[in-house]
């Protein structure tokens, strides 16, 4: 096991070394550059910004120079926003994104699991019709549409109910994280109860829960310990990428709450060719998802003793 | 299959379902739990204010959104809106706005303009926000630190009406030789390079701004990059910066004029570009004001909003590429475009956005000329549309360029919705009466830009906002020198016109010459103006006294009021 993980470890760091690479390599090939404004300035202004920013040496050089920054844990300072250290940017911002994953996270695969097994339970019947439909929804509109509706939504409430029963936007407080981490992890919960429902289809019909009934186990327990755990194998496995699904779609949402996380900055950053976040938060989102990876790999190895590891 | 299932009975059903009910009321318990976890957590990083509402009159706050975070607050370098908002509210420099386009004395009591130079005097009253008087050695700091190379600041070049700005700015002479100078600590004595009668209209902005230096260096480089490493001498100050979370504007005790700012917090606890999130945020009632697109408008009418309308001042244009080699450079063709386009179809019909003025000239409606209206003294020829003499204009490029048909044009634009609509209005416009094929060139900003600058286009979408409210800001545009001249247009008239509004005194003389350079641009097709953006906006009614500005910071709240305040 122990083995099995340090390979892993070794396996993740060049994953993201190679993702660091590529990222530069595309950076660099688009044209423009952060120092690209509306309002032009003079070639002087200009050279001396490229000399501050170290933007007039070579590409290769630039890479080596990023590189050996980057194994001492120092991203640079953003094009930007000219005064914060991008080590400063995702300290400060990825805990709220983090956040917002986490509960999203939570929301997804609970509800995913939960409604799951209640339409394998309910099969062909109205709860499953119902459900499934929901599912279809979810997985088809895009996150964006839940946000603003779940926002508009929101408004109507807190009109209808006189005071705010939910804010609207912003971020602070418990009842601020509610409604946006649901609307973030509804895409994941819908395919979760998808995938759960087939895999609780498949255990349903297995030969030892036909034994164990058989054998007059109580019900409670043939259903918990026998079907829900064994069918929630395949939703474990998924669970890696879903958090990857979830930690990029989260800018939306962050977008439309007004929510003070990394995936809004990641993305103004490629607006803007802010290169030094660009690189910082790639490779800082690269290196967690690995992370997310390897551990729930690992996690599956603990859950169920069938799968051997290494 | 089925049967495997319901045969072994619904008690078995039932009972799972009793179970899965167990586990849902567990699941949504241990969801609010972790929730309360993390948020307990997340306080210890974040900041706790309270849900405030959009205008409180108990304690004359008002709650806004704004669009992005300023990238920094250091007066020497910032060049951003959102900056200009909140400098323009925190800090005053040696004049500051008025009602309208006036000007008031600022951290200046008094002064005098004579062609060669400027003499100050500031007031005695004027205070920085840690009790410390602002002098003249602030301002000659201040200003040596913009023209520095060092300093890389985008906005130096409004420093350049100063003796060898511009030459220490390209590295030829040291600091200390800039035209200012601090006779004593109430006197600021100003050299200028040449004659510069629009001097005011440059010392009220935040880059003119004072900048203490023993403060300055205490902050070891970080001066502008928090709010305890600025220092305030305007009628609010920065008491919470968060940064992309939380901004937090308190009336400034230590401010001259304090007794006439009356509104006492200006709180800005959301930061999103998305505008129906800020229009979800004014409907909750939790911010004052939010801006209206053509889609959110038919709402907005729907609730009986008053709605508002501003000129924002901005122009925009299609750009042609005068290089030699390229189609556009053949002027008989950026004729025949010319007047083939509409641009009172183009806003009225296509964009529908209220506010919107369909562009007629590079020099937008607000500019003062001698006496008046710019407009009214040098009108503009008049806009027209008339397909038989483009026709007759493209018969012309064609036999002057030597060919049969025309090559497909390339209009490069950003992706953004309304770059987008004017872009195929124009397509399907110029196929539709000129036969002219136009191909789209979508791009995003950094992208559009640098092509611009490599003169990679045919047309292109293209605007203008005025730096400063003179109309030398839109007549230099397309000189030689002129950086932000992507389409490389050159024409020595109108250099040698620029040149003289840059260095005359008589307003005459320089509002002659706009008058000429504004009909250069119209015969020689330089641009088509599309038109003169318009904003429309919703705000709470309690608010008053709220100054709109062209130029400067936007919206003006220093001297706004919330009905039934004190």
């Amino acid at each position: 096991m122990l083995r099995y993980s340090i390979k892993r470890l070794i396996q993740g760091i060049i994953t993201v070394w190679f993702i660091a690479t590529a990222t530069f390599v595309a950076m660099h090939s688009v044209p423009g550059d952060p120092l690209l404004q509306n309002k032009a300035v003079t070639a002087e202004i200009r050279k001396n910004l490229e000399a501050k920013y170290g933007l007039d040496k070579p590409v290769a050089t630039q890479y080596l120079i990023y590189m050996g920054n980057m194994l001492r844990g120092d991203f640079g300072i953003s094009f930007t926003q000219q005064n914060r250290s991008v080590n400063d940017i995702i300290a400060k911002h990825f805990p709220i994104s983090a956040t917002l994953g986490i509960l999203a996270v939570a929301f997804a695969g609970m509800g995913g699991i939960l409604f799951g097994a209640l339409t394998a339970l309910y099969r062909n019947r109205m709860p499953d019709v119902v459900i499934m439909f929901l599912v279809i929804l979810g997985i088809s509109v895009p996150n964006f549409v839940f946000a603003a509706l779940g926002q508009l939504a929101l408004v109507h409430l807190n009109a209808f109910v006189g005071r705010t029963v939910f804010p609207v936007a912003g971020w602070g407080t418990v009842s601020h994280m509610i409604v946006p981490s649901l609307v973030l992890g509804l895409g994941t919960m819908a395919f979760l109860t998808r995938l759960m429902r087939s895999s609780m289809l498949e255990v349903v019909n297995a030969d030892y829960i036909r034994t164990a009934k058989a054998k007059g186990l109580p019900i409670t327990r043939v259903f918990l310990k026998h079907q829900l755990r064994n069918a929630v194998l395949p939703v474990i496995t998924v669970l890696g990428p879903a958090i990857a699904a979830i930690t990029t779609g989260g800018f939306v949402v962050e977008y439309v709450f007004a929510i003070p996380g990394l995936g809004r900055y990641f993305v103004q950053a490629v607006q803007q060719l802010d290169y030094t976040v660009i690189m910082g938060t790639t490779v800082f989102y690269g290196a967690f998802l690995v992370l997310m990876v390897i551990v729930v790999d690992l996690l599956y190895g603990v859950v169920d003793p069938r799968v051997r590891l290494g | 299959m089925s049967e495997v299932i319901t045969d072994a009975g619904d008690s078995f059903t039932r009972a799972a379902g009793r179970q899965l009910i167990l586990l849902a009321l567990l699941a949504i318990a241990s969801f609010v739990a972790l929730a309360v976890l993390l948020g307990w957590l997340s306080r210890i990083t974040s900041d706790t204010q309270g849900v405030s509402d959009a205008v409180d009159p108990l304690t004359g706050t008002i709650t806004l959104a704004a669009t992005s975070e300023p990238p920094q607050l250091d007066s020497t370098r910032a060049t951003d809106q959102v900056s200009g908002f909140v400098l323009g509210h925190v800090m005053e420099s040696l004049l500051r706005r008025g009602p309208g386009t006036t000007l008031r004395p600022g951290i200046a009591a008094s002064w005098q303009i004579t062609d060669t130079g400027a003499t100050f005097h500031l007031r005695d009253d004027a205070r920085w926000s840690d009790g410390k008087p602002v002098t003249a050695h602030d301002f000659v700091f201040a200003w040596r630190k913009v023209v520095d190379p060092a300093t890389a600041s985008e906005y130096a070049f409004f420093m350049f009406p100063l003796k060898n700005a511009e030459r220490i700015n390209k590295g030829e002479l040291p600091v200390e030789a800039l035209g200012v100078r601090a006779v004593d600590d109430r006197t600021l004595v100003i050299d200028f390079e040449r004659p510069t009668p629009y001097f005011e209209k440059l010392a009220v902005y935040s880059t003119y701004g004072p900048v203490r230096q023993d403060f300055y260096e205490s902050t070891h480089g970080r001066y502008g990059a928090d709010a305890d490493t600025l220092l305030y001498d305007g009628p609010f100050r920065i008491t919470t910066w968060v940064h992309g979370a939380h901004l937090r504007m308190e009336k400034n005790p230590y401010y001259w004029d304090a007794e006439h700012v009356k509104l006492n917090v200006i709180d800005i606890p959301y930061f999103t570009p998305d505008p129906g999130a800020i229009l979800n945020l004014f409907k909750d009632g939790k911010v004052a004001t939010a801006p209206l697109e053509a889609d959110t408008l038919d709402n907005a009418l729907e609730q009986r909003w008053k709605i508002n309308r501003f000129n924002d001042g901005s122009v925009f244009y299609i750009e042609f590429n005068h290089r030699p080699g390229r189609l556009t450079h053949n002027v008989h063709l950026r004729k025949a475009l010319a007047l083939a386009s509409d641009s009172g179809e183009l806003v009225y019909k296509v964009m529908k956005v209220p506010g919107n003025l369909p562009g007629i000239s590079l020099f937008p409606y607000w500019l003062q000329g001698v006496h008046g209206s710019f407009r009214q003294e040098y009108p503009p020829p008049p806009p027209r549309v008339d397909i038989p003499e483009a026709r007759r204009q493209l018969a012309l490029a064609l036999d002057e360029l030597g060919l049969d048909k025309l090559p497909p044009l390339v209009m490069l634009t950003d992706e953004t919705a309304p770059s987008t609509t004017q872009a195929e209005y124009y397509q399907s416009r110029y196929q539709r009466t000129l036969g002219i094929e136009v191909r789209i060139d979508k791009q995003i900003f950094k992208q559009r830009l640098a092509k611009m600058t490599a003169g990679d286009f045919d047309l292109v979408m293209a605007g203008w906002g005025p730096d400063y409210d003179d109309p030398l800001t839109f007549a230099d545009l397309f000189t030689t020198w002129n950086k932000n001249n992507r389409g490389a247009y050159s024409n020595q008239e109108v250099d040698r016109l620029v040149r003289i509004a840059q260095s005359s005194l008589d307003p005459k003389t320089r509002a002659d010459a706009f008058g000429a350079i504004q009909k250069i641009l119209y015969d020689d097709a330089v641009i088509v103006p599309n038109y003169e953006r318009g904003i429309v906006y919703v705000r709470d009614p309690r608010l008053k006294d709220v100054e709109r500005r062209v130029v400067g910071a936007d919206p003006d709240y220093a001297n706004a009021y919330i009905e039934g305040h004190r």
